[in-house]
This record gives C-alpha cells, sequence and structure tokens, in this order.
C-alpha cells in the first residue's frame, strides 16, 4: 500500500516537475503588454523557452560568471569570464546543439595567450571582415583581434590610445565590443562615461563617440546656484553615465543601453553617435511602465542589454526584474515576459542578451545559464505582421492582424493594424472607431480628414443650396417688400 | 426670505450679466463700472463661474478625443468642480489679504465679481471649441490650441485690468499683487495641509493610547 502511495507521489511530483510542452495557451512565462492607457494587461506567450543550456550540458564543467553572449551564424559565444575561456556552442536548425569549441588562449605570432577574465566578444557578421573575432580581455587590459581561427591580427593596448584617452591612474578595462561593417571598434569601458571609445581598422584610438546627452532641468540648475561650495561637492554630480552594453545592429546602427536617471534607456545611434531611435509609441522605451515593489523588488528597469532582430524590432533586457521587452520599430511595446527566480524562463541576474534570427538567448551571470527562447505562434504571427507591415503591404497584414486579435483580443497594435489596412480600403469610418479604440489621435485624424472630405463630396450640394438661398432670398424679399409697398402707396 | 425672493431684481440681474460682455471688450472702462458703478452684481458672478464650471466640464468630456483624451473611468465632476471653484475663493481670500496691506480699494465680494467676469471670454472661447474640435483633424490641432491659449491670454489680462481698477492701483502695481497673491495661495494651502497633518497626527496619537488602554484594561 505504502509503496503504491509513493509510486503514485512520484509519478504526481514528476508531472509537476516535468517541462511543460509546448502548447498555445499553456503554460505561461507571465507575458504581458501595456493596453491604451498605460495600464498592464496580460497577453499570450509570445515567446517559450526552448532550451536551458548549462555548461555541465555540454560536459565542461558550469559556466562560472559568464558575462557576454555572441551570436555568429548558428554558432553562440558564451564569454565564461571566471573561467578565462570562451565557450562555443553550435546549434542545428532542430534546435539540438552540441560543444563545438572551448577557447581559453589565443595565438599571437604563433605563440598561445591566455585570456584573463574577458568581458565580452564580438564575431563579425560583416562580408569585409567575415568571422573575424574581437574579444575584450579586461584583466589583461586589451582588446583582441583575431582572424577566423583565434590567431591575433592587433592587439588593442594602452599603446594604442592617446595619452589624454585615459587617466593615467586607471586601467583600460574593456567590457563590450560591436565592429561596424568598415572595421570601426566601438569599446563600452569600464570608468570611462565620455561615451563609446572608437578604434580605426588599425586599431588605433579614433574618438569618443555618443555621449549621452546630460540634461539639467532649471529646478536642479536652481537648487545647484543656492547650495553652497561643499554641499555641491558632497552632491550628485552631472556627468554622463556609463553605458550598460553595445550592439550593432544589421544596418550598421549601435544599439546601446544605458541606465541613469536623465538619459534615454536605450538608444540608435547613427555614424555621428545622434539618437536616430523612432519614438512614436505610446512612451518611450524604457522597460516597465509601472513599478510597485512586489517581492520587494524596487526601482525602474535597468536595461542591461539588447538586441536587434531583423525586422528592426529589438529586445531589451532588464536586470531588475529579469524581464525582456520587445519594441517594433516605431518603440511601441510588443510584449514582455520574464520573471526573477530560479525556474525555467526566470533570471537571477540577468547580463547579456543575443538573437539568432528571432531566436533569444538569454545569458544569467549567477546561475550560469543560457536560456534559450523561441517564437509561439502567437509571436511568428506578430512578427510576420510586422514584416508586412514595415514593407508597406497594410492591406495584406490585414488578415495577419486579424489572427492575431482572434489569439489576443487585447493586443492594441492589432487593432492599429487592422485599421490601417481598412483606411487603405476606404472604410474610413471603421478605421475611425479602431483608432478612437486605441487613443491612437495622430493616425484617427488622418482617418478622419478622409472621412470629411468624403462627406462633403456627398453632402456639397446641400451647402451649395442653402449658401444659394442665402445670396438669392434676402433681395427678392427685399424687392417683393418694396414692390408691395409701392403698390400699396400707389 | 420670500420677501427677498419675490423682490429678487431680474431684470438687473440680467443687466449685469449681459455687462460681463461689456467688460470683456472693454476691460478698464467696463472692471471700474463693474464695481464703482454698481453695474456688476453678485449674482451674476456666481452664474458665471456656475457656467465655467459647467463648460469646463463639457470641454473635458465633449472636446473630440484628439485634442483631449481622458480615461472616462477616472474622470470625476467633482474634481473638476473643485479646480474650478477652490482657486477663485483661494484668489479672492488671498488677493484681499494682501491688498488690504498695499491701501487697496476693493473688497473679497469685488475681487471675486472682477475673477468672474474676467472668466467670461475664455468660457465662450472653450464653449466654441468643443464643437470645432469635432470637424478639426489632429494636425490641424495648432489652431485649436492657438484658440486655447488666447482664452488663457485674455482672461489674464482682464484679471490684471479687474485688480487695477478694482483697487484703484496702477497697472504695474496689479501686477506685483497679483503675483504676490499667488505666493500667498500656495502659503495658504502649505498651512491648511500642515494644519490637517497635525490634526490628524494628533487623533491618531489619542486613538492609539486609548487603544492602548482598553487592551489593557480587557486584558485586566
Amino acid at each position: 500500500m505504502k509503496r503504491i502511495f509513493l509510486v503514485l507521489f512520484v509519478a504526481a511530483l514528476s508531472a509537476v516537475l516535468m517541462p511543460v510542452t509546448v502548447t498555445a495557451g499553456g503554460a505561461s512565462h507571465y507575458t504581458y503588454s501595456y493596453n491604451e492607457w498605460g495600464i498592464p494587461i496580460p497577453s499570450p506567450d509570445a515567446y517559450r523557452v526552448t532550451a536551458f543550456i548549462l555548461g555541465e550540458h555540454l560536459g565542461v564543467g558550469n559556466f562560472n560568471n559568464p558575462r557576454d553572449l555572441q551570436v555568429w551564424e548558428n554558432y553562440l559565444y558564451v564569454v565564461d569570464t571566471n573561467n578565462n575561456r570562451v565557450v562555443v556552442i553550435k546549434f542545428q536548425d532542430d534546435g539540438t546543439f552540441e560543444l563545438a569549441e572551448v577557447v581559453t588562449h589565443v595565438y599571437i605570432n604563433g605563440e598561445a595567450s591566455p585570456l584573463n577574465r574577458p568581458h565580452g566578444m564580438f564575431v563579425s557578421p560583416w562580408m569585409q571582415n567575415y568571422g573575424q573575432k574581437w574579444i575584450a580581455d579586461t584583466e589583461n587590459h586589451r582588446i583582441l583581434h583575431t582572424d577566423e581561427n583565434w590567431n591575433v591580427l592587433t592587439v588593442i593596448d594602452r599603446s594604442k590610445l592617446e595619452l589624454s584617452a585615459l587617466e593615467d591612474d586607471r586601467h583600460f578595462l574593456p567590457l563590450k565590443l560591436a565592429v561596424d561593417f568598415s572595421g570601426r571598434l566601438f569599446a563600452q569601458v569600464a570608468m570611462v562615461n565620455r561615451g563609446l571609445m572608437e578604434f580605426d581598422n588599425d586599431g588605433y584610438f579614433a574618438g569618443y563617440m555618443g555621449a549621452p546627452d546630460v540634461t539639467i532641468n532649471p529646478w536642479q540648475r536652481f537648487w545647484r546656484r543656492i547650495s553652497t561650495r561643499d554641499q555641491r561637492e558632497r552632491g550628485w554630480l552631472f556627468v554622463p553615465v556609463d553605458y550598460n552594453n553595445v550592439t550593432i545592429d544589421n544596418e550598421g546602427f549601435l544599439f546601446v543601453t544605458s541606465s541613469g536617471p536623465d538619459v534615454e534607456p536605450v538608444r540608435r545611434l547613427n555614424a555621428m553617435g545622434s539618437d536616430v531611435m523612432i519614438r512614436n509609441g505610446f512612451e518611450d522605451p524604457q522597460g516597465d511602465l509601472w513599478v510597485g515593489n512586489a517581492g520587494h523588488i524596487q526601482g525602474s528597469s535597468v536595461l542591461i542589454d539588447v538586441t536587434a532582430l531583423p525586422n528592426n524590432t529589438f529586445v531589451v533586457f532588464d536586470r531588475t526584474r529579469g524581464r525582456l521587452f520587445a519594441y517594433d520599430n516605431q518603440g511601441e511595446l510588443l510584449y514582455a515576459w520574464g520573471s526573477y527566480g530560479h525556474h525555467e524562463g526566470a533570471f537571477m541576474l540577468p547580463v547579456a542578451l543575443d538573437s539568432m534570427g528571432f531566436t533569444l538567448f538569454a545569458l544569467d551571470a549567477t546561475t550560469g545559464a543560457v536560456t534559450r527562447f523561441d517564437l509561439t505562434e502567437y509571436g511568428r504571427h506578430i512578427n510576420d505582421a510586422l514584416a508586412m507591415y514595415q514593407r508597406g503591404l497594410y492591406e495584406e497584414s490585414y488578415d495577419i492582424w486579424q489572427e492575431v486579435l482572434r489569439i489576443n483580443g487585447n493586443f492594441s497594435l492589432a487593432y492599429i493594424g487592422v485599421a490601417r489596412a481598412l483606411l487603405r480600403r476606404g472604410y474610413y469610418r471603421d478605421a475611425m472607431d479602431l483608432f478612437r479604440m486605441q487613443n491612437d489621435n495622430a493616425n484617427y485624424g488622418r482617418a478622419f480628414g478622409f472621412y470629411r472630405r468624403q462627406w462633403m463630396e456627398e453632402y456639397f450640394w446641400m451647402f451649395a443650396v442653402v449658401l444659394g438661398v442665402l445670396i438669392v432670398v434676402p433681395p427678392v424679399v427685399k424687392k417683393v417688400i418694396k414692390v408691395r409697398r409701392e403698390i400699396l402707396e400707389s | 426670505m420670500t420677501a427677498r425672493l419675490t423682490r429678487f431684481d431680474w431684470h438687473g440681474y440680467l443687466r449685469s450679466l449681459r455687462f460681463s460682455l461689456y467688460t470683456m471688450r472693454r476691460p478698464l472702462d467696463g472692471f471700474w463700472d463693474l464695481i464703482h458703478e454698481k453695474r456688476g452684481s453678485m449674482a451674476a458672478a456666481h452664474t458665471i463661474v456656475a457656467i465655467a464650471v459647467i463648460v469646463e466640464i463639457l470641454r473635458l468630456v465633449l472636446t473630440n478625443f484628439q485634442f483631449i483624451n481622458l480615461n472616462m473611468e477616472m474622470f470625476s465632476a467633482w474634481w473638476v468642480l473643485g479646480q474650478m471653484v477652490i482657486p477663485i475663493l483661494l484668489f479672492s481670500v488671498a488677493n484681499w489679504c494682501l491688498t488690504t496691506l498695499f491701501d487697496g480699494k476693493g473688497k473679497i465680494s469685488h475681487i471675486y465679481m472682477g475673477y468672474a467676469y474676467a472668466m467670461v471670454p475664455q468660457i465662450i472661447i472653450n464653449a466654441a471649441l468643443v464643437p470645432i474640435s469635432h470637424v478639426i483633424t489632429y494636425s490641424e490641432g495648432a489652431f485649436h490650441w492657438m484658440f486655447t491659449i488666447i482664452g488663457y491670454m485674455w482672461f489674464v489680462l482682464l484679471l490684471l485690468c479687474a485688480m487695477k481698477e478694482i483697487h484703484d492701483y496702477s497697472f504695474s502695481k496689479s501686477i506685483l499683487t497679483t503675483i504676490l497673491s499667488l505666493f500667498a495661495i500656495g502659503i495658504m494651502i502649505f498651512i491648511f495641509i500642515m494644519f490637517f497633518a497635525v490634526v490628524s497626527d494628533g487623533v491618531a496619537y489619542f486613538v492609539s493610547i486609548a487603544q492602548e488602554a482598553i487592551f489593557r484594561i480587557r486584558r485586566g
């Protein structure tokens, strides 16, 4: 009897503990979105965990405080910082993965040179330097530029910097890297707050780029004015904040995230270093709009990494609550998911995020785990529709948006997508109703403009008649009165 | 009481109400006559304030959502009423407190009346903008906002003129006292809040003592 109970208990337990199979509307990663009033509302999962990868699974021992991820083709490079190595994982199309390589040292003129706590790397997807690698070898105070086989081409260290680039007592501690198609290297360096360090093709320091603008509001200026020198020295310094991370998208724009009170948390920089991100969304991309202290986690989102997806959407990774936020190219929130914790799809210390197509890889430094996310049917519909939408195929995207609405009737963007399609087809009145429902006043105005013109064309004769009557009638009446008076007088 | 009601001067009331259209166009002359020639009346001022509240509520509710979009689940007409009426009362009191020190001639009722009459053009503009907002599009919104701003500026100008004429001031002195009365309003609000905070803390103190006492008595 006891044994039967035990068996039953184990069966029940395993049913609970088994990874939940992927089904639409099944287990949830607490996906949500914000509605037209900025109120969080639940949504179906757009991404689902498809793999949870530990170093153990690859047979190389667990990762120890890994700090960065880099995707190149179907390889995933995990920068395993405290183990002084880079672990390369190869993914097959069917989702299986295997260990490809473990790199503990690079070759300088054929001589092995070990890595010392590397914090980041970049593998070039560009034509000119395809497959070449850049490694931020942090504790060796150098950036290594290697070819495909880890043979060093250039070493970037203090000797490549101008004297003024770093203060004397500071070590050169590169953390995150990005390289554009012309071979320019952008490095986020610890304790440098003048922006990203830019290096030319030969590894020479070329200048700082894209320092976050510091804005002081009049109130702060006022306080600074009336405070004493001592207070000012002890008080908040109005200096630009450090970047958290840097990524480059497939159009060659740099995506950077930073955390600070007066800077945009995620920005898209052009070659000049100015912010070109489109922020047409209901709110600017910033992670959570509602920050409570649920689970004693306080404060606004800290965006620790960002990755750009093929259809110009991007996903940011929030360190505060372990959440991922996906935004479209207009800066509109698509869906947010993830949480803080020890279970699948949750994170203890988020550090890095990268994407392979639409597949996401998120890295947790504490657990040393890579979590792989893949789109669900719902997420795929949204991204298909967005891709059509961006090509200007508004009418064709109608059916897909309808499909999205069938799965989630709370998805604002789908209503706007449907409304745009209706607008194109000339159903102005219906489009207006949908735009009205989503508080989209600019598009409502456009639809209303068309509707008004249509209405005017239809009822113009009424105005013409009224106007004509107003012009014609008074003189006639006056004439009649005059004639009658003349008749009466005569 | 009934005698007073039956003797209500409807004719004079309507004439004083219509006088607001004159103060709107000829403020310096109009506000002088409003007080010193008794052309205005408190009844008319109350009416104007009531209309202002109604128009404000209608403006917030009925303006096309392209220009004003409030979440109606959160909307409260009482809140709007408070937002409209409390500033008028505070301003009347604050301005009177201040101007009596700077040999102003006006009484609280005069200041109240002047404020109410000064609101008239803004009320008219806002009321007209409500239907207009339904025939213009978002991209033509500059038109809407321009008239809203004109309404505000007209109001401020009339208020300054009213203060000047009511207190028999120079124009610069009326600007100064008006700005100072805004500060006075701030101080009054601060004192109110502090007073309520102190009272509620005091009450909480005695309540907790009583609770403690009851608790101990019950336990014996």
